[in-house]
């Protein structure tokens, strides 16, 4: 039996998982992978068999737990947008040495275009350091149904198995024709211990297997169904190699008959480039993030076969330009954008042909950026802070992941850094040690427990002075409201901490307080330790969404 | 008065040889046309399109810009993405957003809109510029669709409103089978909500027809 449903990236992926036997999703939210873990929370079949699927306190501990669950023998998925990879990043490439025992696929949401995020890193780069397969649907279908080959996989090879998805990709909704539920993995804790400890005496064996199952890694990307070529006859002036949703690009525009290779399983399959070389006399590249397939392809095919793409192709460039940028500080594009994602224009120029706007931009239109909500907390913390930095020339406001990154932004101008979760605190202390004072760091409820406690930790234990802000609103909310790990937890932390119970101070933001909130705020700032200012106020969207929901039950 | 439409909107037409339509839906965090999407997948899904729709989740939601490619054909469709030059219709939940994605706009495409700025910014622009620039377009009809739906008694199916206004032009559903699709969607939430929506479609469907 099979029906279509129309699904998101996300959602098939979910439903593809789940389908497949899933025991487990572990995940912090991130754009655009959130709503994976949301339809696994929200899905009958995943209640009903009771998936573990609560949120984590971030990426790490949630590859970690997911590790635990196939070391028992049951499938784990973990889901995270890509700077997510980079928080889990030891256990990833660990586990890669211990191996798997039940499947094991991590799921990694990229960003090209930083539609929501602070970079474009590419996951395949992970994929390729790990040495494990990779998996790069090209639409909703192939997300449901990769997951199982997937899961197969990563227990056929004993691997954890990276699947990497992008915005367009995550966030459109096509029909998806899905099929019956496996059953999910018994109970099965691995009998082979020693592999699970990677003291150096085993790690070496562990390394050793990796490298020894490279080839059948590899012959797993050379059969795979979902790498295929087209119109490979006969002798073409151009072929595409096209990846992931840039095959779609590709297929939206492309002139009948050119000869494409197109390439969801990775590692790159070397004979079909090489297949696809042997028939055209140049080869473009369409990728969508960075040039990760370009490079590779340029290595198996040498310096003298003309390959373009994000790299090389512009008119009038000859030269190999990798990434350079000139002092002008022009970016150095290739055929296509060195930057940003893919789009059915850049490829259909990419590809010579004439498209484009019919209509001119118009006259009347402003830039609209998104704001924080009427009513939020942050902006009667932003309002207090900024009115006691203004009193300070030299103070300093460190920020960091979530909502109040937009109190960078108009009106309020307050904060001063957003680099990485967490990194708030440690930031501020760092210049604190670089004699910086006085400092201010804020942070949100759900960042502070992913990645601020224990940069907190060393704050206190060197008595750094710095005022933390932990501005708390009950909810991981710039990704829609979901549980933050901390809830109702946040003093007791700061204390266990070692935060000094007169530094500590827990605050409603709302206008009626903002005279003793500016008080609290200008006598710790000049304490020369940690001072924790702890204000708590619920979300507003989380908040609108309870009144609704209790409205709703006392109706019926 | 609301009927404020722009003067040159294209006559409705039948869906005979149409092979595709590719909406850009657009307005600010908040506004729901999300929902808009949910109604016209759920038409398309059932009259047997393919359709695909990309959507756009996240910080933007927060009373910033918001846009959602919605592709409908009866052909498979490749990319998640319309075009430059490729949108047959700017389905828009205030004018100013309108005007934001004219470089998508194909060049019989139909500009279907709220005439009602939402003015979160300091710097939005003149509105009479706003209007006109969008009157200004080959095929272009707007309402004051809040307004409407306000005076009606049906403050919250603005965006309803606006869907009705679209359903002549969207030539591969019948203006039927949207208002089907309409009732499909709201009917968990009971037949009150059911009937000030279908209400809500047939304002906007007579203001298009009407003109």
């Amino acid at each position: 039996m099979s029906e279509k449903r129309l699904l998101l990236g996300d959602e098939a992926l979910a439903l593809g998982a789940l389908h497949a036997g899933l025991s487990g999703v572990y995940a912090y939210p991130g754009t655009p992978s959130t709503e994976i873990t949301e339809f696994i929370q929200n899905n009958p079949l995943a209640k009903e068999r009771g998936v573990h699927s609560r949120w984590c306190t971030n990426e790490k501990t949630a590859m970690e737990t997911a590790l635990g669950m196939s070391y028992a023998g049951k499938r784990a998925l973990v889901c995270m947008k890509h700077v997510g990879m980079n928080v889990c990043a030891d256990p990833f490439m660990n586990a890669a040495s211990t191996g798997v025992n039940g499947g094991l696929v991590v799921l990694s949401a990229d960003d090209p275009s930083m539609h929501s995020s602070q970079n474009e890193q590419d996951s395949r780069f992970y994929g390729k350091f790990a040495m494990i397969p990779m998996f790069e649907p090209s639409n909703q279908q192939e997300a449901y149904d990769m997951v199982a080959d997937a899961f197969e996989l990563s227990e056929a090879l004993q691997l954890p198995v990276l699947m990497r998805f992008v915005t367009r990709l995550a966030h459109s909704r096509a029909a998806v024709k899905v099929n019956e539920a496996r059953e999910e993995n018994p109970f099965n804790p691995d009998k082979d211990l020693s592999r699970w400890v990677l003291i150096p005496l085993n790690a070496r064996r562990q390394y050793a297997k990796l490298v020894s199952l490279q080839a059948r890694v590899e012959q797993s990307a050379e059969d795979s169904p979902y790498n295929w070529t087209e119109n490979l006859d006969g002798k073409h002036p151009l072929g595409i190699i096209a990846t992931g949703i840039g095959y779609n690009y590709v297929k939206e525009s492309a002139p009948a008959g050119i000869p494409i290779l197109k390439i969801s399983q990775y590692p790159l399959p070397v004979s079909k480039v090489k297949a696809l070389a042997a028939s055209c006399e140049k080869i473009l590249v369409v990728e969508d993030g960075q040039p990760f397939v370009e490079e590779l392809v340029k290595g198996i095919l040498g310096a003298d076969y003309p390959v373009i793409g994000k790299l090389t192709g512009r008119t009038g460039d000859k030269a190999n330009t990798i990434g350079r940028m000139p002092l002008t500080g022009e970016l150095i594009d290739g055929v296509l954008p060195r930057m940003g994602e893919l789009t059915p224009d850049s490829v259909a120029a990419a590809l010579g042909l004439k498209s484009g706007p019919v209509f001119s931009p118009a006259k009347n239109v402003m830039p609209r950026p998104p704001q924080l909500c009427q009513g939020c907390g942050h902006r009667d913390v932003f309002a207090a802070l900024g009115f006691i930095a203004n009193e300070f020339p030299d103070s300093r406001i460190f920020g960091d992941i979530g909502c109040y990154a937009l109190g960078f932004l108009p009106p309020f101008r307050t904060i001063e850094s957003c680099v990485d979760m967490g990194s708030a605190i440690t930031l501020a202390k760092g210049a604190a040690d670089a004699g910086m004072f006085p400092i201010f760091c804020v942070i949100g409820d759900s960042t502070f427990t992913h990645s601020g406690m224990t940069g907190l930790l060393d704050a206190v234990n060197e008595n750094s002075p710095i005022t933390v802000i932990i501005s708390d609103n009950f909810t991981t909310a710039m990704t829609g409201g979901q549980d933050s790990a901390g809830l109702n937890k946040y003093e007791a932390i700061c204390l266990a901490l070692g935060v000094e119970r007169e530094h500590l101070h827990l605050v409603v933001p709302v206008p009626k307080n903002m005279e003793e909130i500016k008080a609290i705020i200008r006598k710790e700032m000049m304490y020369k330790g940690v001072s924790v200012i702890i204000p708590q106020r619920e979300c507003m969207q989380t908040l609108g969404r309870r009144l609704r929901r209790q409205k709703q039950e006392k109706e019926s | 008065m609301h009927a404020d439409a722009g003067p040159q909107a294209p006559p409705p037409e039948t869906g005979e040889g149409i092979m595709k339509l590719d909406i850009k839906l657009c307005g600010v965090g908040g506004q729901g046309i999300l929902s808009i999407a949910t109604i016209i997948a759920e038409a398309a899904t059932e009259a047997g399109l393919h359709l695909k729709q990309a959507e756009v989740h996240g910080m933007s939601q927060r009373g910033g810009d918001v846009q959602s490619d919605l592709r409908l054909s009866t052909e498979p469709i490749w990319s998640d993405l319309i075009a430059k030059g490729g949108a047959d219709m700017i389905l828009s939940m205030e004018p100013m957003e309108a005007l934001r994605y004219l470089p998508y706009l194909a060049e019989d495409g139909v500009i279907v809109t709220s005439s009602k700025p939402f003015v979160n910014i300091p710097n939005y622009p003149d509105e009479a510029a706003v209007l006109a620039e969008i009157d200004a377009m080959p095929h272009s009809v707007r309402l004051d669709i809040e307004g409407i739906a306000r005076d009606n008694g049906l403050p919250k199916s603005a965006n309803v409103v606006l869907l009705g206004m679209a359903a002549p032009f969207i030539k591969l559903i019948e203006p039927q089978q949207l208002r089907a699709a309409v009732a499909r969607i709201f009917a968990p939430k009971g037949e009150a909500v059911v009937a000030a929506n279908l209400k809500a479609f047939d304002l906007g469907l007579n203001h298009s027809q009407n003109k």
